[in-house]
């Protein structure tokens, strides 16, 4: 070394400072809305703000924020999963199926219950694991895959099933989906543990960053060490293990499997995703941002509820109302949507 | 002492040879310059010297020790960073994360945010460099994405910079700051590979300039002792010659293309020109030069910020490609895969593409009649074909060429603008659609010719130069290559000056 280079003669570059100020808020775009949603609950019906009432708003949408979760650290990494909603499905039939008896639908196999968890969960990660292969590895793209994978998993459950819903499920499955802890369903519990680790993880670990770094430019993300597939395919695998544990949390909280369950869902899932911040390119947004938007949605689904919305309305004002919702993120961030 | 050395390297793709037993050797602390045109193999040099590829044979060495192993990419790091002419920056982060991207330091396992702040604060001012490291990376002008590239570079410890065409995308005053660090760094023992096509700068900023050609190594010397001639023909060597085509030059037609004081910001700045009917005019300059954005904004691709345009005495609107067809304009795109060709579609429907309405009556296109027309420009142009109905993506270049070309042709255009019309385009192929150019000059038609190659106008009765955005040469019939290279890389003539 022979010293350090100086350079005295820079031209000073204007710092946009009170542009930096605002993005820092940019995370709490959702919390006035979230607040004006309580407001218009609590004037429709005094039933809103009851305890129980808003502890159901939240369960309800544990099994969503856990697809939200997973879809959006996807999404930051730059790919798609849409599959995620058969997911939410086959794995905990496939799991119940090998352990429950035939008269319940099941597959003849009558395994030890207790294998019903982890065989639910191994199937999720299996999932991630073969969408990462035919993504990663075939350099297939993530949408067609996965809309495929969506397609052949649905339709796998249905087969293994007879298109039958499963009951008669064993209580050390169910337990997670309607145990209560500290005066809370577990469910609820889990969700914030797991979004609480998530965004400490996105935020402060290398390998959070580099999810980031892959989804705004690959090439650069290599190029500074990382190793991108390796990160993609462990984010891949993540989401679908969640998937699964949404699958769980759900049989329990209805107590059965239905041949449909999830199915629809993955539309809510990029809205929530969407309205909360993360880019459909891949890069940007954050993880506290897309639970308000996963809180948002829910809200909207318990107020049109309690309103008295007729059943036959109430798909057209929701999604009219996700749409304006859009519309109030595009405008409050100030910049196009990507 | 020599800090950077590569000796005798040989590098193969396939049965292209990319280097052949070329090399470059720096001294500490110098600014070193490669030039050379496209394909003379700098970039295959540039990916050698910063470990991304292995040479074929041939040695490197930092400091006169030998290369670490490619797979030690923290080694390379220490040694050599290289400013990309592709950014390298993720512009969803902060401009601290990207300092530090994979290198964060953690404590207690988590990442330190509020110290990775300061520490890129303190890597930004050591290099004098004013940026909040807060910012977000996509906010930055390109300028100060190069400073925080070249800020991040020496942050590995690196004494040697490699600066990939740095000066492309920036602005006069930007490139002269950009020099002004450079030479700061240098005083403080940084050496640097410049590569640029700007022989101007070259002169500028460095102390000696090796020069290839065609995968050679061809010199090197110190700047002051290479004038500029001899810099430009050891660059492109023995020019080739064509004979010119027969054809009596025409010059006192009626003006067909009217170009009066066209500006874009960014792209060009008051270009005035003018074609005659039956003139071929010549346009070229580097690809930072403007001139395909002109050729754009003359076909009506771009909206011109000031500035008219007139085809054949008619002023069409400005930014509307059909007005400027309507207007007696035939147009050959820079690339013809992305705005020529339709790849699924038969030669014959690519080909009768802008004459539909010969084809039928109210807008219904005639199967016989197509065919009838496309199997006639089959005929005249050459096309080598199994067919009018053969896809386009199943011709050669040169022939899906012929195919634009014909198009371009077929609507009998009062004037011709043709970008980069030989580009990835085989010799023979080359010498029949230049052929076929100059029969529609022939013919009557205002040719202008937009491109780097010279060879492509070399049958033009005039050509002009175009650099950083204005007409800066004209050059009449009997011009030397090297003055136009010379004019094309930057030199600066006295002579010529236009306008």
């Amino acid at each position: 070394m022979t010293g350090t280079p100086t350079l005295a003669t820079a031209k000073a570059e204007p710092r946009p400072h009170p542009r930096l100020r605002l993005a820092r808020f940019r995370d709490l775009a959702l919390v006035p809305a979230i607040l004006v949603l309580v407001l218009v609950g609590a004037l429709i019906d005094p039933v809103f703000l009851t305890r129980d009432n808003l502890v159901n708003v939240l369960q309800q949408q544990t099994e969503l924020s856990l697809l939200v979760l997973a879809e959006s650290v996807i999404l930051i990494a730059g790919k798609f999963d849409l599959s995620l909603e058969s997911t939410i499905g086959l794995a905990p039939a496939l799991a119940l199926g090998l352990v429950i008896p035939t008269a319940s639908h099941g597959l003849g196999t009558n395994w030890p219950t207790a294998l019903a968890i982890p065989i639910c969960l191994l199937t999720g990660a299996v999932i991630g694991a073969f969408n990462g292969l035919l993504i990663l590895r075939f350099k297939l793209s993530a949408f067609i895959v996965t809309l495929g994978m969506l397609i052949v998993l649905r339709g796998l459950q249905i087969g293994l099933t007879g298109g039958q819903n499963l009951f008669d499920i064993p209580p050390s499955v169910l337990y997670l989906g309607n145990a209560t802890w500290l005066g809370l369903p577990a469910s609820i519990w889990i969700c914030a543990v797991l979004f609480a680790a998530g965004i400490l993880a996105l935020g402060f670990l290398r390998a959070g960053r580099a999810v980031y770094a892959i989804g705004g430019n690959v090439d650069a993300a290599r190029a500074a060490g990382i190793r991108t597939d390796r990160v993609v395919w462990l984010v891949l695998v993540v989401g679908s293990l969640l998937a699964a544990l949404a699958g769980l949390l759900m049989t329990g909280r209805f107590g059965s499997v239905a041949a449909a369950q999830g199915q629809g869902m993955i539309f809510t899932v990029f809205a929530a995703a969407v309205i909360g911040g993360v880019s459909l390119d891949g890069g940007k947004g954050t993880l506290f941002g897309a639970l308000c938007g996963v809180l948002v949605i829910g809200l909207i689904n318990n107020i049109l509820t309690l309103g008295g919305v007729s059943a036959q309305w109430i798909q057209a004002i929701y999604g009219g109302i996700i749409l304006a919702a859009l519309v109030l993120a595009r405008l409050t961030s100030g910049k196009a949507q990507d | 002492m020599t800090a950077v050395a590569a000796e005798h390297i040989t590098k193969r793709y396939g049965a292209t040879t990319a280097l052949d037993d070329a090399g470059v050797s720096l001294r500490s602390g110098e600014t070193h310059a490669l030039v050379g045109r496209n394909g003379a193999g700098k970039s295959t040099l540039v990916s050698i010297l910063t470990g991304l590829q292995r040479a074929d044979s041939g040695r490197v060495t930092f400091d006169g020790e030998p290369a670490p192993p490619l797979a030690d990419r923290d080694a390379w790091r220490q040694r050599v960073a290289c400013v990309y002419q592709k950014s390298t920056i993720i512009p969803t982060l902060t401009v601290g994360e990207n300092l530090f991207l994979n290198r964060q330091q953690s404590r207690r396992g988590l990442i330190d945010w509020h110290g990775l702040r300061r520490r890129a604060g303190e890597v930004l001012g050591r290099y004098g460099v004013a940026i909040d490291p807060g910012m977000v990376a996509g906010d930055l002008t390109v300028e100060q994405t190069q400073l925080v590239e070249i800020a991040r570079a020496l942050s590995f410890g690196a004494k040697f910079i490699i600066l990939d065409e740095p000066t492309a995308r920036l602005d006069a005053a930007a490139i002269e700051r950009l020099f002004e660090r450079m030479r700061d760094l240098r005083a403080a023992g940084v050496t640097f590979l410049f590569i640029s096509h700007h022989l101007q700068e070259v002169y500028e900023v460095c102390q000696r300039v090796t020069v290839f050609r065609d995968a050679k190594h061809v010199l090197t010397a110190g700047v002051d002792d290479l004038p500029h001639d001899e810099l430009v023909r050891a660059m492109t060597g023995d020019a080739p010659v064509t004979a010119a085509a027969a054809r009596s030059s025409a010059g006192d037609g009626p003006v067909v293309l009217d170009v009066r004081g066209l500006t874009l910001a960014d792209r060009f700045d008051d270009v005035s020109l003018e074609v005659r009917a039956g003139e071929m005019v010549g346009l070229i300059g580097s690809g930072s030069s403007g001139k395909n954005a002109l050729a754009q904004t003359i076909a009506g691709l771009l909206k011109a910020d000031a500035g008219t345009v007139t085809i054949a005495g008619t002023t069409p609107k400005p930014g509307s490609v059909p007005a400027a067809l309507d207007a007696g304009l035939g147009y050959l795109p820079q690339d013809r895969h992305t705005e020529g060709l339709v790849p699924l579609l038969s030669v014959a429907e690519n080909a009768t593409m802008t004459i539909g309405k010969r084809l039928g009556p109210a807008g219904i296109a005639l199967p016989a009649r197509r065919r009838e027309a496309a199997v006639a420009m089959i005929e005249e142009y050459d096309i080598r074909t199994s067919g009018p109905e053969q896809p386009v993506n199943g011709l050669s270049g040169g022939n899906a060429q012929k195919v634009v070309l014909a198009r371009a042709l077929a609507s009998d255009p009062k004037a011709l603008v043709l970008v980069s019309p030989t580009a990835g385009v085989d010799v023979r192929s080359k010498q029949s659609l230049l052929t076929a150019v100059v029969r529609a000059a022939a013919g009557g038609t205002g040719v202008l010719i937009v491109s780097d190659e010279l060879d492509d106008v070399r049958d033009c009765d005039r050509v002009l130069v175009m650099f950083h955005g204005r007409v800066v040469h004209h050059a009449g019939k009997g011009w030397d290559d090297a003055t136009l290279i010379g004019a094309v890389e930057g030199v600066r003539e006295e002579k010529g000056f236009a306008e």
